[in-house]
This record gives C-alpha cells, structure tokens and sequence, in this order.
C-alpha cells in the first residue's frame, strides 16, 4: 500500500486544518500580513483551505512607512487576488498621535514600535485571533512555541506557562479580552517554504530576486541605503552598488541583504540549501541582545 | 539533488530523567549533521563561554528561553528541524523534570518515534519509566533506548548490557511494538551520526541511520474511514451558488468517489459526489490530508459530525472509559464537570468514577488512591452530555485521544486516551 504523502504535502494539509480550526473556533480572526515570503504562503494556503469560497476574515498589516517601496504594491496586488479585506495599522499614525515616541540614533528602527500599533490594530477590531507566519526554524524562543498560543489581556506571552498542545487538538478557550496569536506554518523550515512556493508557482515581490541596489555595511551586516536610516560618516562613504536580495522582507531599517545572483526561485532554493548562515542572520532587531526576540514575543510582538 | 517530492516526515521526541543528555543529544544530532548555521553555532559559543563552560555546550541549541539558560534545564518542549536526501524530521526536545511533565507529553503527543535517555551511570530511574510509560500508553509506535554518557563508564559493554536489561524487565509490562537499544555519548557524538571507535563490540546501527531507515508507512490507519467535519464551506456567490463542500481532515481509511457513506449522528446514507481541493478534484483522500467532501443527497451535517463508511462504524456513546494524564496543580475532581474537546467535537462530562491510579515504578494499579494529582495518571469513566463518536485509542490516534478543559481557567488539564 502506498498511500504516503510527501512531506511537504503533510505539512501543507497539517496548516489548512490550524486555519481551518481557526475559523471554527473563533469569531474574529484576522491574519496578519508583512508582505514577506511567509505571508504570502500563508494567504495561499488560507485560500485554499477554504476554496471556492473567499478567505472568511481579513488581512492586516502594521504598516511601519518604513516599507521598501515594492511591498506595498505586492501587498495590493495579493490582497485583490484573495478578495480579502485589507486594514492597515499605521506605526506613524501611532507616532503622530503621541502613544509612541519615535527612537533617535544610527541603530533606530521602527520595529519594537510595530508591538504597540498591532495591539491597538488587534483591540479596534476586537479581533480574537491573529494568524501569523511565524516559523519555529526562525529563532531559538520562536521554536518554543505553540500553534495556538494564548495571550492575556495586555496581548503578553508567558513562555513558562504556556498550555500543553496535545495531538492536533487545539484548544482555543479564553476570557472575554483575551486573544489567541495561531501559528500554522510552524513546523515549516525556510527551505520548506522556498520549495513549496516553487512547486506551487506563487507569484513573489521581485526583492527575493537578485537585484541591484546601493548598500552599505553595518554590524558585518549589508543594509540598504535608504532615507529612513541614519548613516555613520563612513558608512556614507562605505555606500556602493551591489547585486543583493533579501531573505527576509521587514522594516528597511532591520532588514539585511544578502551578496546573491539567485535570479529564480530555484537559485533560491539551490542558495538556501547551501546557506551556512539563518535567515535572521540579517535581523539587527534580532542582535540586541541574547533573548531579544523572547523579550518582544512577551510583549506581544509578532 | 534536493529530491522532494519523495521526501517524508517523520516526527520524533526526547524522553528521559533530567540532566540524561537529552538536549544535547538533539545539538550532536544538528551539529553532526551539519544542521546548524554559523550564526547559530557562534551565538550558543559565545553564550557558552559567557557562562564559563568549557567546550562548546550543545543543549543551547534548544534551550532557548531565558529561563532555561539561566538554570540548564528544559522547561518547554522546543521543536527543531533538520533534513537528510530522504527524510525531513521534527524534534520535540522535550524536558525531563517531573513538574513539565505536561510539556513532555505535549512534545510526545504527535511523535512516530520517541528516544529514551538513561545515564548510564545512574540506570533506569523513576523518570525514565515514568516516560517510557507515557510513550507506550500515548501509542508512539516505536522507542529508541539511548543508553548515554558512556564515556562516563569506559564505553563498557557490560554496563550496557545491564541498563538493557533493567530496562526490558521494565518494559515486557508495556505496550510497545518496537523498542531498539545504542549505546551513545551526546557530548562525544559516539553512535550518534557517526560510528563509534570505541564500543568495538556494537553491531547495530547509528541513531541517525536508524531514523533515516525504521518504517514509518504504516503508522496511520488506511483501514476505518473516519471523516470529522471540521468547517462547512459554502461561497454563496454566483459561481457556486448551492456549493456545499465539508471541509476537514481525513483521521482514518480511504475515502474514493462514489462512495457510499453514512453521516454521524443522523445515520443517513449518501454517496461522496466530489473531493475538492484548491488544486482540483481528487479520485482518494486518506490520513492526513485536508479535503473538503461534497455529498450527492442534501442533507443535515456540521462541525463535530463525522462521515464514516457505511459497514464500518466507530463507537457512539455517552458512556466512556479514558486513560488520563493530569496536568494540572488543582487535582482531578470526581463528580467534576469539564469541557471534552474530541476529534472536531466538543462536549460536556463529569467524571464519574475513578477507577485506579497507576503506580508508574511497578505500574501497579492502586484501587484505593482518588487522589489523581499534577503528573498522575489514572483510568477514570466519564459521562458526556452527548454522544462522542470514538475508536479505540489503540485503534486510531486521531479519534480516539482527547483533552479535558478547566470550564473556570479554560486551561487544558488532562489528556485522555480512549480505552
Ligand atoms: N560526559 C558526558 N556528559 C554528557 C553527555 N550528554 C550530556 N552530558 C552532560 O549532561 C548535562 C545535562 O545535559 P542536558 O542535555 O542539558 O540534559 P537534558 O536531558 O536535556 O536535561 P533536561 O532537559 O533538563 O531534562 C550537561 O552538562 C551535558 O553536558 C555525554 O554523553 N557524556
Ligand atoms: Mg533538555
């Protein structure tokens, strides 16, 4: 007998049913979207989960202005594909506004800032489930964590005390103000990723693809040169035009590229599988400190 | 090269007493396998020597939360991944202390193969039976005893020969179809990827070829068809109009096209029209995947049905005999009420009787002891307040596993195998 599934098969089928679950067990689910390689699997698989009919909650985006330029347009063209609603929190609305004081300084990012827009995205819409792309393969506290993973009333996560998860039962129950953050690509690896959107043929922002671009050096980091980043005086000088692309796509301002002529998805897939380095290798936001991502999930980061 | 489309999934867990190696056996098995990026490995060195350890410490690797850097200890299962030409595998390292005992069975819950850690200096310990136990009652069709630290004792066969012992005396009581012994040493990386000089006298296999190799194509049930419906899809657009699909996960047998079904509880019959998907229809479904199922007959079903074959039916009943494992610091209540979340169903229950704490060093059943505690694990007859449709635990994983919730807390207490 050989009724086997492919492993990647297995995992797509084991994420439809978390979506799925999703939908079922709450009535205000929104799934968060960044406009990156995860996101964008995560949209695929939302429709088809529920084919033919639309993806039944909306998408969000905390919008941090930060964006290279290419993500927005992407984000609208995937969002008119899936014919979900788009709602879009805005990290300089919340600076504008007072509720969070903007960083100052060469290391100054947006990124810790995006925490408080997403709680407040999350509070208006009284949205009780936020799907999100986060992978365990990520980063050492992100492997800790559950597929449904329970958030009190101030949106934090208690590593030490999270719910036991047992086979693929998941148990969505909480209070009134409390919400639930649902992981369903979890067990995906970054290589996982690459060869399922290969195999499936999903369009990608053209920033996953070798391009040129002027950057510069920072921390053994290559980052791109842009308005939203201060520059030391010889970084300034250092700025040169290189063949870069990204592995991961956030703020301008923590996301690192990478030297690469991978100019189709499998050059990608070849490049990723040779690669010696994680993903987050490019992420300052990640290089704070030994559990800066820890510290962030606590808070209610994504 | 990379090869996918054969590639399968095979999901393994740690077990152990604390401190046996556990997460440095799954940092060998990384590392050895060439698993860990440079980044990585940098940040567990300069953490490692922060600490004034010597040598590079690979437990690190999964021991990520800052709690459990601090003290040295798992407290939380941590999942890992790594692939080899033919197999792509999920760890769950999992901790040995006996208060996250819960996080053990979480991480074992899902596993095809669970490796077992004894010192062995130290032997069989409490902990140890504790989760051999827990791996045979949870079903994991097969245990791999890691008899580790043999540096410690000389690499001596002798004393490997006695823990396997010790440990089968053990064991013949449980039920486990397949249990397998190497002797490794974490640290070392003896027999982990790579072959060991030093036990001369071992004929077996490496862990890593055995998880490459032991065969895992019969681990789900292709024979009972159970179907729970898990979300009912309907578009209500123009194109699909009277669309009416059941969108869920196969749990168990072969569903084809124009097979007759019987839908649970109504007991109507009707033939399967349609399996869709996103990427067309499909002649088969079988477990695990995720389809949705049209039926020819227009008929009443929703979330927490489920569709089986006709001549093929699970149990239905109100009336329950569960294998519990206790998570929880507030005990088991008899005459409790709990919440029962069952395959895509969700019910109410009180336990009526508590029928036998076991005794998890000599698996003695004590009649006697109502006091099911954190960590205990007891039999105990529940009654829900509709029917459940069930197998056997022994004879599906999926349909016959479920979890009690705290109605107050609306935390997950305890895990229940149906007996
Ligand atoms: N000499 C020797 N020491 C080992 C070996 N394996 C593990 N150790 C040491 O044993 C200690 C405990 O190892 P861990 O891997 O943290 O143990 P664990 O089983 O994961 O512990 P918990 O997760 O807390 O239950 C560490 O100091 C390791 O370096 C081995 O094969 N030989
Ligand atoms: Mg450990």
């Amino acid at each position: 007998m050989s009724y086997n599934l492919n492993h990647l098969k297995e995992l797509e089928s084991e994420s439809i049913y978390v979506i799925r679950e999703v939908a079922a067990q709450f009535e205000r689910p929104v799934l968060m979207f960044s406009g990156g390689k995860d996101s964008i699997l995560m949209a695929h698989l939302a429709m088809k989960a529920f084919y033919p009919a639309k993806i039944p909650f909306p998408l969000l985006h905390i919008d941090t202005g930060h964006n290279f330029p290419e993500t927005l347009e992407f984000r609208d063209k995937l969002v008119g594909k899936t014919g979900a609603r788009l709602i879009v929190g805005s990290v300089q609305e919340a600076i504008d506004r007072g509720l969070v004081v903007e960083e100052k300084g060469y290391n100054a990012s947006r990124n810790y800032l995006q925490t408080t827009a997403l709680l407040e995205a999350l509070e208006q819409g009284k949205f009780d489930a936020a799907l999100g792309g986060g992978r365990r393969d990520e980063e050492k506290a992100r492997a800790k964590e559950r597929f449904f993973s329970h958030r009190d009333e101030f949106g934090q996560w208690d590593p030490k005390n999270q719910r036991p998860e047992l086979w693929n039962i998941f148990n969505g129950k909480k209070h009134f103000g409390e919400h639930f953050r649902v992981f369903p690509i979890s067990n995906w690896t970054e290589l996982d990723v690459w060869m399922y959107l290969a195999q499936e043929k999903v369009e990608l922002p053209s920033l996953y693809f070798a391009h040129k671009r002027k950057v510069f050096e920072r921390d053994g980091i290559l980052l791109a040169d842009c308005e939203y980043i201060a520059k030391r005086p010889e970084e300034e000088a250092s700025v040169k035009e290189m063949t870069v692309r990204c592995r991961t796509i956030g703020d301008m301002t923590c996301t690192g590229v990478w030297r690469s002529e991978a100019a189709t998805i499998e050059d990608i897939i070849q490049e990723v599988a040779a690669a010696r380095q994680t993903e987050r290798g490019g992420r300052a936001d990640d290089k704070r400190s030994e559990t800066a991502m820890e510290d962030r999930k606590k808070q209610g980061y994504f | 090269m990379l090869d996918t489309k054969h590639m399968e999934l095979l999901r393994f867990t740690t077990a152990g007493s604390v401190d046996d190696g556990k997460s440095t056996l799954i940092g060998r098995l990384l590392y050895d396998s060439k698993s860990i990026f440079e980044d990585q490995y940098e940040a567990v060195r300069q953490s490692s020597e922060r600490r004034g350890e010597e040598g590079v410490n690979l437990a690190l690797l999964t021991d990520g939360l800052k709690a459990e850097r601090e003290q040295g200890i798992t407290i939380d299962v941590a999942y890992r991944y790594f692939s080899t030409p033919r197999r792509k595998f999920i760890i769950a390292d999992t901790p040995g202390h006996i208060q996250y005992t819960r996080n053990m069975v979480t991480g074992a819950s899902t596993a095809n193969v669970a490796l077992i850690l004894i010192d062995a200096r130290k032997g069989v310990l409490e902990q140890t039976r504790r989760h051999a136990f827990i791996a045979s009652l949870l079903q994991i069709p097969h245990l791999v005893v890691c008899i580790n630290k043999m540096d410690l004792v000389d690499y001596s066969q002798e004393r490997y020969e006695e823990i396997k012992q010790e440990f089968e005396e053990f064991s013949y009581k449980l039920d486990v179809r397949d249990v397998h012994f190497i002797p490794i040493s974490a640290l070392k990386g003896d027999n982990v990827v790579d072959r060991s000089g030093n036990m001369p006298w071992y004929g077996g296999t490496t862990l890593l070829y055995y998880l490459e190799n032991v065969h895992i194509g019969s681990d789900h049930n292709f024979i009972d068809c159970r179907f729970p419906v898990q979300y009912v899809v309907r578009p209500n657009t123009d194109d699909f109009h009277d669309y009416r699909g059941y969108g869920g996960r196969v749990a168990g047998g072969v569903f084809k096209r124009g097979d007759k079904v019987m839908l649970l509880p109504s007991g109507f019959t009707t033939t399967i029209a349609k399996i869709d998907t996103y990427d067309g229809e499909l002649e088969e479904a079988y477990a695990p995947m995720s389809v949705t199922l049209l039926l020819e007959d227009d008929l009443d079903l929703s979330r927490g049905d489920m569709i089986v074959r006709e001549n093929n039916h699970p149990e239905a009943g109100q009336d329950l005999d569960v294998m519990v494992c206790w998570f929880n610091e507030r005990p088991l209540q008899l005459r409790g009420k709990y919440t029962i979340m069952h395959t895509t169903q969700e019910a109410r229950c009180i336990v009526k009787e508590i029928r036998y704490k076991l005794d998890i060093n000599s698996l003695h059943r004590n009649m006697v002891d109502q006091n099911i505690g954190m960590n205990d694990i007891a039999r105990v007859a529940i009654r829900t307040t509709k029917p459940l449709f069930y197998d056997s635990y022994r004879k599906n994983r999926i349909t016959g596993s479920l979890i009690f919730v705290d109605e107050g807390t609306n935390e997950t207490v305890g895990a229940g195998m149906i007996i």
